[in-house]
């Protein structure tokens, strides 16, 4: 039994355990179906953060590109459901039925070469993980075998959030450029659209979620996570203990990239289009702060500063509209001069002490083990929820 | 080349930064299980003689073969594979992390990225760590950061970590440095232990140490190798005393 205690506590599987059902059980039973999914669309962000906890808080590699990831991602479902949406019944008044609107509009006459395989769900579902990590893969392969890092990788993942959104915005005819791919109807004939639909996507979302984070806890338990944080502080000890440190750190890359990956089509599937507007570099910024404000070493950091900033986001777009990037920007910079170690660092500083000191006081009944972090931060952004939010930016 | 029986044999090796030689033309032979000290003034090239060994610098001439095996063309995991262990000059240990993982991440297996993902913790690992760190006394410190060690006992967990891996030519660059008497005649006693089945390559100042620990001393100067032999030969050289006090 302490045996089982011991590992529940190094583990941290009461925080994923409290985050779970926060997510699967609270959140469903208080809200209704338009701030749930919501809080979905949030989620999907929390995907990236998460994966910046593995790169940036483990591996000590920043990077400000995971835009181009989540929208790989986004944009292979997208296409999936635009080919669904643009069958040649729907599409009859175009010049050219059966293939997606904004082709038609620019003068295309049958679909690309490279859009046809994603006709194939289990095809798409396979690329939105697989391009995504093929591409950290080359560019992290190249950067870190020549001991690029630091800011300099950072520069260059901005480069790649630049030159996507570019490519995307500029290849109209292609990707629905600045637009992006809207109006996204079925999934293999099932309407994502309605109430029941917006239910079920937020549960496989949230359940990815989770299977995630105790992917990377896994990842993070092993000597692989040990190694990510002894690369951090010093690599070339690792490197001269007989390890490829370049290869650990496109494994780290690749990894961020699949999971903010998943995020981005979750996001398309509940959310219904996507759009250049979260590849580019301020999306990909803005998922760094999600991490840092959650604290860049704590998986469920991450989701709760995804979850917070994002109602933060939502709150002050409405009660200031002209200052609410200056009160974001605020948050961010108050967060990490006063936190540096975010919302999980504040609890483990903090919190958790008190927790205990009030745990070894005589007449304190016994609480259950401390393990369960973050616990604070949940209550704000809930309280702090605004209603009738609707199109704010993100 | 031809092949040797030496462990370590470097011949007519250079390298030069922007037109300056640190190493110049320098050639040396270390014997299987020779404790081999190195010593020379400030900027005689001793730190990078080490760093071209061990692959941090790449050689602009010249060879350095290990067990007949050339490496100046490796990548440096792959010649610390092959045997060769480097302890730094300021002791280069993961602050964050406990003692014993320090030395268990020191181990020699799963040092691909799937090998560490399937990395248990054996049995076997953890009896190498609890020996290794009773021959460093660090036994009684295996759960505590290491950040929080003294400078001296950083100094023995760097040679723990190397003494994992079991290499067969082990580099210490000016292990002592900043030591107290007692954790120096430690040191010595350390070294002479393991050099026991391995050859050992000393970088030291301080002559008494040397004295008490070198089987064989080299003195170099200005990127090449000005004398070399036992202690009390070397200090009987005139030039190794005219580079030492001439200047």
């Amino acid at each position: 039994m302490d045996a089982f205690k011991n590992w529940v506590a190094r583990s941290g599987m009461g925080s994923i355990l409290i985050l779970a059902l926060l997510i699967m059980v609270v959140f469903p039973l208080t809200m209704d179906i338009f701030r749930l999914n919501l809080v979905g669309k949030y989620l999907t962000y929390a995907f990236v953060a998460v994966g910046l906890v593995m790169l940036w808080g483990y591996g000590g590699i920043l990077s400000l590109g995971q835009g181009v990831f989540f929208g790989l991602g986004g944009y292979m479902m997208a296409m999936f459901l635009k080919l669904e949406a643009s069958d040649p019944e729907a599409t009859k008044i175009q010049s050219t039925p059966g293939i997606p609107d904004f082709m038609d509009w620019n003068q295309l006459t049958e679909l690309p070469i490279w859009w046809q395989p994603f006709h194939s769900f289990s095809f798409t579902v396979l690329a939105v993980v697989a391009v995504p990590m093929i591409l950290a893969f080359i560019v992290s392969f190249a950067m870190f075998k020549r001991r690029v890092g630091g800011v300099y990788f950072a520069i260059i993942t901005q480069a790649v959030a630049l030159i996507l959104t570019v490519l995307i915005i500029g290849q109209q005819g292609y990707t629905g450029g600045v637009n992006g791919i809207t109006d996204l109807k079925t999934l293999m004939g099932w309407d994502i659209r309605d109430d029941s639909s917006k239910y079920v996507l937020y549960f496989v979302n949230a359940g990815l979620l989770i299977g995630v984070i105790l992917l990377c806890r896994w990842i993070q338990m092993s000597k692989l996570g040990t190694l990510l944080l002894a690369m951090r502080d010093k690599e070339d000890r690792v490197r001269f203990s007989g390890y490829d440190v370049s290869m650990f750190k496109v494994f780290a890359f690749v990894l961020a990239a699949g999971i903010s990956a998943i995020g981005g089509a979750m996001f398309t599937l509940q959310v219904g289009f996507m759009s250049p507007s979260f590849v580019g570099i301020v999306p990909s910024i803005e998922m760094v702060i999600f991490a840092a404000v959650g604290g860049r070493m704590s998986l469920v950091g991450a989701v709760y500063g995804a979850l917070l900033v994002n109602f933060g986001k939502t709150y002050f777009s409405e009660s200031a509209p002209d200052l609410w990037l200056f009160l974001m920007a605020a948050l961010f910079i108050g967060v990490v001069l006063a936190f540096p170690n975010g919302l999980a660092g504040l609890y483990e500083s903090h919190v958790k002490p008190w927790l205990s000191r009030r745990k070894s006081s005589p007449p304190a009944p016994s609480m259950e083990a401390p393990a369960s972090s973050a616990h604070t931060p949940k209550t704000a952004p809930e309280s702090s929820l605004p209603k009738g939010v609707q199109g704010q930016s993100a | 080349m031809s092949n040797t029986d030496f462990v370590l044999a470097i011949e007519d090796l250079t390298v030069s930064f922007d037109g300056f030689k640190a190493i110049d033309n320098l050639t040396l032979y270390v014997d299987r299980g020779e404790l081999r000290v190195i010593i020379g003034p400030n900027g005689a090239g001793k730190t990078t003689l080490l760093d071209l060994i061990c692959g941090k610098t790449k050689a602009s001439g010249g060879s350095i073969k290990f067990k007949n095996q050339e490496m100046t063309k490796l990548a440096e995991h792959k010649i610390v594979r092959a045997g060769v262990g480097r302890k730094f000059q300021t002791p280069s240990i993961y602050e964050n992390l406990s003692v014993f993982k320090n030395l268990e991440v020191s181990f020699p297996s799963g040092r691909s990225v799937l090998g560490a993902l399937g990395f248990r913790c054996t049995d076997e690992v953890k009896e190498r760590v609890q020996s290794v760190a009773s021959e460093i006394g660090l036994a009684d410190a295996l759960d505590m950061e290491a950040g929080l060690l003294s400078h001296g006992q950083k100094q023995w967990l760097e040679i723990g970590m190397l003494l994992m891996q079991e290499p067969e030519l082990l580099m210490l660059d000016e292990p002592i440095a900043g030591m107290s008497v007692r954790e120096r005649e430690l040191t010595a006693d350390l070294l002479q232990r393991i050099c026991k089945g391995r050859s050992v390559i000393v970088i030291e100042h301080d002559m008494d140490f040397v004295k008490r620990i070198a089987h064989k001393v080299t003195v170099m100067h200005q990127g090449k190798i000005l004398a070399e032999g036992s202690m009390e030969k070397v200090q009987a050289d005139p030039k190794v005393i005219d580079v030492y006090l001439g200047h």
